[in-house]
């Protein structure tokens, strides 16, 4: 007696039968031939034929009938609209049914019919129910809610459900408060802007005391929901860390992870320093410890969520690398991950262990994961320079075993761990040239092609080995013939006198016999240096590469944050921002960390970026190879040979087109040509004018105010010298950038004179000597006034501090933005290039006081349209003691008036190049908000001026 | 959310489809038997499937695939562990869940993966208050049901789904009142050629049996909670006093549950119970290996290791393996080249031991991999972790219960590197 009998009736007249049986005068009948249609329909048979008859049998007092009709309606309404209709009369009569089981079962069957004609008629007994006095009523008419949604938006709109629903989230049942949310949660998703969950601290409040008492799912439901809050200030954060951390104990994965994200993302709001900042690290490690004992699918999308939860903070999971251990019956899906895990969380600490795990794997059977072990073991190398040698020689153990794969692999981690630490491990060269038969991936040949090609002068018989390639030059992959060519290019320039034919032969495969353009277009380019002038083409083919960084496949910082705001959703899975994939989420807001407290990037700066005078779109931060370009032709000779300020132009433009050339040429941002050219003409009439009649050739200048957005990103970098406050020291140049040297900075006025403090560590292995510095021109002059004082040599690790006085007397050139400074320091080992920008108040002179009398006839005198009105916000501080402390930057104040309680300063600045800046500043008792005008006859400076006030008065 | 659920069989026929929204043709199932096709182990086909349009999160449970179908963002781990809940389900309901047991109940199935989701939200998983709504099948209800015309669908709304302990119902009656608490404690472990542990860890769970009259609050504490400081609970557990005081203090479901699970990583902890010496070599040239085992008991508090078995994954270039176990039976399946040697208990004055030669294909060269061994066991009356309960009482209710708390441990995942 089961019910696999009501598949059996497969004689002809199936439907027929049905039909007749359907129509039966006895319920029982009546109840199995119903029954028998689900069990057609379960198996995707067409049974649409029998609508009508079955929605005869609807009513009924018998439960289970009605459920069973219910359940064959909502499959086939749709196909059949007109005969829905039918259906309308019971729903309506059920939803006043007195057991409340019923009622929501209406409702929610009602919502599940998506045919227009019958939503019309749902919207009475729904907002019924949503009031209904059954708890388990008003949460199924939630749901039904989004289901109307899905179906009719402007419906449901229109006649206030959304409201309704909102009132929801207060409701005294917790069950029904978590449908509400993700009733909610569902609509927004399909409204990015409509803020319909709008989260204050009385929402929050309710929602956390509903987490505690709801079902698992709506626990997640509920966590999913919190982690979209921006805390005011970090106790709140704090609070809501508090009542969140038991939920890491549930036994639910989906509750743990949504509860981790929630932590996760509200951690960062707090201060590094408290005692609960650290409990809450160690209490995140547990449960996603626990979570790598699940079953493998679980294990999985946990270990993905790991992977960037160990990236943003790879101090909770430092000490538990062996759970990462691949076990050998794992799915492969779980061991590749793991592995990825294992890598991350490699340090000098664990690496024996590491590496010696990842030699088992490199023998187990499977062949993806014995790939991907081989080079994690590259990977290790390339991460922990002290394991190196070891991860060197595992790889050569590897390469003995002769196991194809795995040798065509190792090659191509040897020759990332090459690029890594030059000079080093040539001495394996050897034996990778024994494997060189074996070699049938075009990547491995490729490697083994660079290696020989690259260490050319070392392997007596390179030329023969590159020979051997050539001959089958056609059959090989482009990646192969590309590096084949270089190669052997490379090779030519370090033994010409015995390659000439070799070269020759390679260059007339490339140009004339393949028809890839990338292959010609690089022939030719080779060609064409060395006909020419065989001296560049050295220095480009056989430049120093940069070093490659440690991780390679780390998640850009951005994205990272941002997939952190998304733990446990697919977006973490697939570890893409959830606009890139998932259908129906188009225009997805963009989730953010909040900041930590105390952080220099705070809520009204980006406010700031509106209200201010221009409207020009943010401009982009100078691309590395800009700046290259532009201090090429810096020579770094003392700064008092400098070259003469007033310089043909057109020279200039010239050297910049062949920076820009030659930047493309070694493979990098060919953008920096058109970039360079269009900077020139405006950098002539800068040079042309002298520093005394600077203000004109700037007002003449097309304005200024497409670099403004670079300000507000610098974050904590904007400093600024006053009286007493200089700003904290930024990294300028990092220590990868720079091979091993690493810049941070600030700039300080003391006393009349400009300082800039800079820290300089020497993260290289070798000592640093012979330092210099140099500034490229700028706005206003600013160049080193004695040389850079490092007296001893910097050993490795060592820091020094070094205070450079600075003069106003350099050479001028108009930056982008404005307070743009591009800096060129040199050692021993090369010259490095960064730029940085310095505030205003720099070049505030002391001496800046106007007479009053003056003052009112210039601020008559500079015209309206250079006025320029900003907003400082938030400051409490009375109109005395704001004057006071402006005055510390040398920003005066000649005149102050009040008028029906407002408070107006008139203050004047005066600029190193002799440019007078006026200020009106209102100040409004009570009011935070202050009223900033400001009028000079070089409007473009107005903006950093304020800058400086804000900075002056928040600080 | 969950938009629709289909079940596919080992054969990759889908033999039930349920539709929570609008209908979702099964060719979006293609996707998925193209993954399945490339994966070369059922198990090995991803958990996550992108297509078009949708995302299959899929789970492999009992031989059949649970493909749920989403639309838009949702996470995958509610997905997946609420399909977990479903296997659970109709288990809980048929005893097994298999493709025929499935079929032979498809309406209540229907029922049952109706009331579980609306539009995609959980609506009731958890079992006590699902049996409220739709009765499990006997062959008596059927029986009766037949006569009398009544149905198995509840009429009245469950009483457990709004109050504050939706997990147990009221009214519960019992002419026996007993609680039975089974400590099992799995060891995973994997210890390298010379012996020496890798990795180890214990997964301990409590899984409870209470059946108890009325609405008792029971609590539960331990001689040495400090053991336990990576735990997950059952939602009845008042966290707070565990928190404060390490007892668990709760209000039982009724029935069958797992009341706490929880993970001891910390090595030193974790006692190794049983040791291998093996010996498996083959010589380069030579169409012979020789294959030596011999397992000993080791940390083992005293109590006998019983239930052993021992399997290894031997490499493909092996052909058949002749050997003679000291004790038990040995099998090798030339196809699949796994080896299973059934040992039983362990006696530690006479230790097991299975040696011989396996032979490899002629003119075959030296196997690169070295073979994995897979080890079970159980051992009774032992929690590996030192884990006791203190004491169980009972509050709220009269009656005395009958008490029983029962130690037991077993390998997890137990693996021993040659």
């Amino acid at each position: 007696m089961t019910d696999s009998k009501y598949f059996t009736t497969t004689k002809k007249g199936e439907i027929f039968e049905l039909k007749a049986e359907l129509n039966s005068d006895k319920k029982e009948k009546k109840k199995e031939a119903v029954k028998k249609v689900i069990a057609s329909m379960t198996v995707g048979k067409d049974v649409s034929a029998l609508f009508p008859d079955v929605v005869n049998c609807m009513q009924t007092d018998n439960l289970e009938l009605k459920k069973l009709v219910y359940l064959y309606l909502m499959n086939y309404a749709k196909s059949q609209p007109d005969m829905a209709i039918m259906a309308v009369n019971t729903f309506v009569k059920d939803c006043e049914d007195p057991n409340p089981l019923i009622r929501a079962l209406a409702v929610r069957t009602m919502g599940c019919i998506r045919v227009d004609k019958i939503t019309e008629y749902l919207c009475e007994p729904l907002r019924k129910c949503l009031k209904d006095e059954d708890p388990y009523v008003r949460k199924t008419a939630a749901v039904c809610v989004a289901k109307l949604h899905d179906i009719n938006a402007q419906l449901v709109e229109d006649q206030g459900f959304l409201d309704t629903l909102k009132d929801l989230i207060s409701d005294s049942n917790p069950m029904v408060v978590a449908n509400a949310v993700a009733a909610l949660s569902e609509i927004a998703e399909s409204h990015p802007n409509s803020n319909l969950l709008d989260l204050n601290p009385q929402t929050i409040n309710k929602l956390l005391t509903a987490l505690n008492e709801c079902t698992e799912w709506g626990q997640i439901f509920i966590l999913d929901c919190l982690a979209n809050y921006m805390p005011r200030d970090d106790r709140e954060s704090q609070s809501i860390c508090e009542r969140v951390t038991p939920r890491l104990s549930h036994a639910n994965s989906a509750v743990v992870l949504s509860a981790v994200k929630v932590l996760m993302k509200f951690m960062e709001m707090l201060p590094k320093d408290l005692d609960y900042y650290g409990t809450l690290l160690k209490k995140l490690a547990p449960p996603l410890v626990t979570l790598l004992s699940a079953e493998p699918e679980l294990q999985y999308v946990a270990l993905r969520n790991i992977n960037l939860i160990v990236q943003k903070r790879p101090e909770i999971l430092k000490h538990e690398m062996k759970v990462f251990f691949v076990k050998y019956n794992d799915p492969i899906y779980v061991k590749l991950e793991k592995l990825d895990i294992m890598i991350r969380l490699a340090s000098q600490a664990n690496i024996a262990q590491v590496l010696a795990e990842l030699k088992e794997y490199a023998t187990e059977v499977d062949v993806d994961f014995v790939r991907k072990a081989v080079r994690a073991i590259g990977r290790c190398a390339i991460k922990v320079e002290q394991s190196a040698e070891r991860c060197v020689s595992t790889l050569l153990d590897l390469i003995q075993t002769k196991v194809n794969y795995v040798v065509q692999e190792a090659i191509v981690v040897i020759k990332d761990i090459f690029r890594k630490y030059p000079n080093k491990y040539e001495s394996v060269i050897a034996t990778l040239c024994e494997n060189l038969d074996s070699l049938d991936e075009p990547e491995a040949r490729a490697a083994m092609i660079w290696i020989v090609g690259e260490y050319a002068e070392r392997i007596d018989n390179a030329d023969e080995l590159l020979e051997s390639f050539l001959e089958g030059f056609h059959d090989e992959s482009t990646q192969v013939q590309l590096q084949l060519l270089t190669a052997i290019v490379k090779l030519f320039l370090k033994k010409p006198t015995e390659t000439q034919e070799l070269v020759q032969q390679v260059l007339s495969l490339a140009t004339q016999d393949s028809d890839n353009p990338d292959l010609r277009d690089r022939g030719y380019i080779y060609w064409r240096l060395l006909s020419t002038d065989p001296v560049a083409a050295k220095e480009v083919v056989l430049a120093e590469k940069p070093l490659i960084s440690e991780e390679t496949d780390l998640i850009e910082p951005t994205l990272l944050e941002e997939l952190i705001c998304h733990i446990g959703t697919l977006a973490s899975v697939y570890h893409k921002p959830p606009s890139a994939f998932v259908e129906g989420s188009r225009g997805v807001q963009h989730k953010r960390i909040p900041a930590r407290a105390g952080s220099g990037e705070s809520a009204e700066s980006s406010d700031v970026g509106q209200s201010g005078p221009s409207e020009a779109p943010p401009a982009v931060i100078p691309s590395q190879g800009d700046l290259l370009g532009d201090l090429l032709n810096l020579d770094l000779a003392p700064p008092t040979a400098t070259v003469p300020s007033v310089q043909p132009s057109m020279q200039m433009g010239a050297m910049d087109l062949l920076g820009g050339g030659l930047d493309s040429l070694m493979g990098d941002d060919s953008d920096t040509l058109g970039g360079d050219i269009g900077g020139s003409p405006s950098m002539g009439a800068g040079l042309g004018a002298a520093p005394a009649a600077m203000p004109a050739s700037l007002g003449a200048a097309p304005a200024v105010g497409g670099g403004l957005g670079d300000l507000f990103d610098l974050g904590g970098g904007v400093g600024m010298p006053t009286g007493s406050y200089v700003a904290p020291k930024t990294v300028w140049l990092l220590a990868m950038k720079g091979k091993g040297l690493e810049i941070s900075g600030t700039f300080a006025r003391r006393g009349g004179i400009i300082q800039m403090d800079l820290t300089l560590t020497n993260k290289a292995m070798s000592v640093m000597t012979d330092f210099a510095i140099q500034f490229n021109r700028n706005s206003f002059g600013l160049a080193p006034a004695g040389p850079l004082q490092v007296l001893t040599p910097l050993s490795p690790n060592q820091t020094i501090d070094v205070s450079l006085p600075l003069s106003t007397s350099g050479p001028v050139m108009k930056m982008e933005p404005l307070n743009n400074l591009q800096v060129a320091v040199k050692n021993n080992i090369d010259v490095f290039y960064f730029s940085c920008q310095y505030p205003l108040s720099l070049l505030f002179v002391e001496d800046g006081k106007m007479d009053r009398q003056v003052f009112l006839a210039t601020w008559k005198d500079i015209p309206n349209e250079n006025e320029a009105h900003f907003q400082i916000k938030d400051i409490h501080l009375n109109s005395d003691v704001a004057s006071n402390k402006l005055q510390g930057s040398n920003i005066f104040t000649i005149a102050k008036r009040t008028v029906e309680g407002q408070d107006m300063l008139y203050q004047s600045v005066k600029l190193t190049n002799g440019i007078w800046v006026l200020a009106e500043m209102r100040i409004q008792t009570g009011n935070p908000n202050y009223t900033l005008s400001i009028r000079c006859r070089a409007p473009e400076v107005c903006q950093f001026v304020y800058l400086c006030y804000e900075l002056v008065l928040k600080n | 959310m969950i938009h629709s659920l289909f079940l596919v069989n080992a054969s990759g026929d889908i033999f039930l489809e349920k539709h929570w929204k609008s209908v979702v043709s099964r060719s979006v199932c293609d996707y998925f038997f193209e993954a399945l096709e490339r994966a070369t182990e059922p198990e090995n086909v991803p958990p996550v499937i992108p297509t078009p349009h949708h995302f299959l999160i899929n789970v492999l449970r009992h031989r059949i695939y649970f493909v749920a179908v989403i639309q838009s963002e949702v996470p995958p781990l509610f997905v997946i562990e609420f399909l977990h809940r479903v296997v659970d389900t109709f288990q809980d309901y048929f005893g097994v869940c298999t493709e025929a047991a499935i079929k032979d109940n498809v309406v209540v199935v229907y029922e049952l993966l109706e009331e579980m989701l609306d539009n995609g939200f959980p609506l009731a998983t958890e079992s006590n208050i699902l049996k409220e709504l739709i009765k499990p099948p006997t062959i008596l209800r059927t029986v009766v049901n037949t006569i009398t015309g009544s149905t198995n669908v509840g009429e009245q709304l469950p009483t457990g789904q709004l109050s504050v302990v939706p997990w147990r119902r009221t009214g519960v009656k019992y002419t026996n009142n007993e609680a039975y608490f089974d400590v099992v404690e799995e060891i995973d472990a994997i210890i390298d050629k010379s012996g020496s542990t890798i990795t180890a860890e214990i997964q301990g769970v409590i899984d409870a049996c209470v059946k108890l009259t009325g609405m008792p609050d029971l609590t539960l504490s331990f001689m040495n909670p400090r053991l336990l400081d990576d735990v997950s609970f059952h939602p009845c557990v008042r966290f707070k006093r565990w928190e404060a005081e390490r007892i668990l203090s709760f209000i039982p479901p009724d029935g069958n549950f797992r009341l706490l699970s929880y993970h001891v990583s910390s090595q030193n902890l974790v006692a190794i119970p049983v040791y291998v010496k093996h010996n498996i070599s083959f010589r380069e040239g030579s169409s012979q290996g020789r294959f030596e085992l011999t397992l000993g008991p080791k940390q083992t508090m005293g109590k006998a290791v019983e239930s052993v078995l021992v399997s290894s994954q031997l490499p493909r270039g092996v052909l058949n393996a002749s050997l003679s176990p000291s004790q038990g039976t040995y099998t090798f399946d030339p196809v699949t080249k796994l080896l299973s040697w059934d040992v039983g208990k362990i006696n530690p004055q006479k230790l097991p031991s299975l040696k011989g030669s396996v032979s490899l294909q002629t003119g075959a060269s030296k196997p690169d991999e070295n073979p994995t061994i897979n080890i079970q066991f159980k051992i009774q009356q032992l929690a590996i972790s030192g884990l006791k309960v203190n004491r169980l009482d009972m509050y709220g209710e009269k009656y005395k219960p009958f008490k029983g708390i029962k130690y037991m441990t077993k390998a997890g995942k137990f693996q021993v590197r040659t």
